[in-house]
């Protein structure tokens, strides 16, 4: 049986893939895939969590963390269809995804 | 499910994430992405979580991947050119990465229910959509009429955003 710990592990894991592709990659698409990664690495710990903490009186799982997650879902799927037309009308503009061409905020 | 089970879904999860970062064309990460979230719904099902197990593949692998594909058919990208590479950046983002990695291992390590396996469930438990939607519509009711509002408001500033005419 796996324990609640290996399934942190994993889920740390897969936070720091998605950390490192939000740091590392220059073009805005794989970065809100990144972040994709980073929020489900999210969602696994939580659900692990829920396993684990069963309720005393009749042994079910914390379905309060399982509702949660279908918020993050939820906002993550709004966060994703908003980021891409934000994407789509910065192409129409400047014809390009990469952030360093993409540097009139910066000081 | 069996430890053998668990790390085949874990790895495949993590290979394909790493898949998502490394491949230089779009259309591969968004590809791999798929693969990983497959990977993370056999999770949640090790983990008799069964409604977001299922949720996880209708909404990630179903709408949010044809999303992402979408738009990159519609911004017709190629793979990425090789770019002069900052050296600061790159080593800056391992270094903050790698950091949070050991983070993780000595919390866990030092988290002594960590090392406990999961207690078994009775039978009553198996519809957990059952109870899920129970929570939603009672304790949870006005946070998810909120949540209908943030998808609406999404809805409508995606409208806006892709109606507007640009200079």
């Amino acid at each position: 049986m796996a324990t609640l710990g290996d399934y942190l592990i994993v889920s740390g894991m897969l936070f720091t893939i998605g950390f490192a592709g939000v740091m590392l990659r220059r073009n805005i698409i794989i970065i809100l895939m990144a972040l994709e990664l980073m929020l489900n690495a999210a969602n696994l710990s939580l659900v692990a969590f829920s396993r684990y903490h069963v309720a005393p009186v009749n042994g079910a799982p914390n379905y309060n963390a399982q509702v949660f997650v279908f918020f993050v879902i939820t906002v993550a799927a709004a966060e994703v269809a908003v980021g891409l037309a934000i994407v789509v009308a910065l192409y129409r503009l400047r014809q390009t995804t990469h952030v360093e061409d993409l540097r009139s905020l910066k000081f | 499910m069996s430890l053998v089970l668990f790390w085949i879904f874990a790895l495949l999860m993590l290979a394909f994430g790493m898949g998502v970062i490394v491949n230089r064309n779009p259309v591969a990460s968004a590809l791999n992405l798929v693969v990983s979230f497959l990977g993370l719904a056999a999770l949640f099902l090790s983990l008799d979580a069964y409604f977001i197990a299922i949720i996880q593949v209708l909404v990630y692998a179903g709408a949010i991947m044809v999303l992402f594909l979408f738009i990159i058919m519609l911004l017709d990208l190629r793979a990425e050119k090789r770019r002069k590479i900052n050296w600061v950046a790159l080593a800056g983002g391992i270094v903050v990465a790698l950091a949070f990695l050991v983070q993780t291992f000595s919390v866990v390590g030092k988290f002594r229910p960590a090392r406990e396996t999961f207690s078994p469930l009775p039978r009553s438990t198996i519809d957990d959509v059952h109870n899920v939607g129970i929570l939603l519509f009672s304790n949870y009711n006005l946070p998810f009429q909120i949540i209908g509002l943030v998808v609406l408001v999404a809805t409508i500033g995606v409208v806006v955003l892709s109606k507007r005419e640009l200079p």
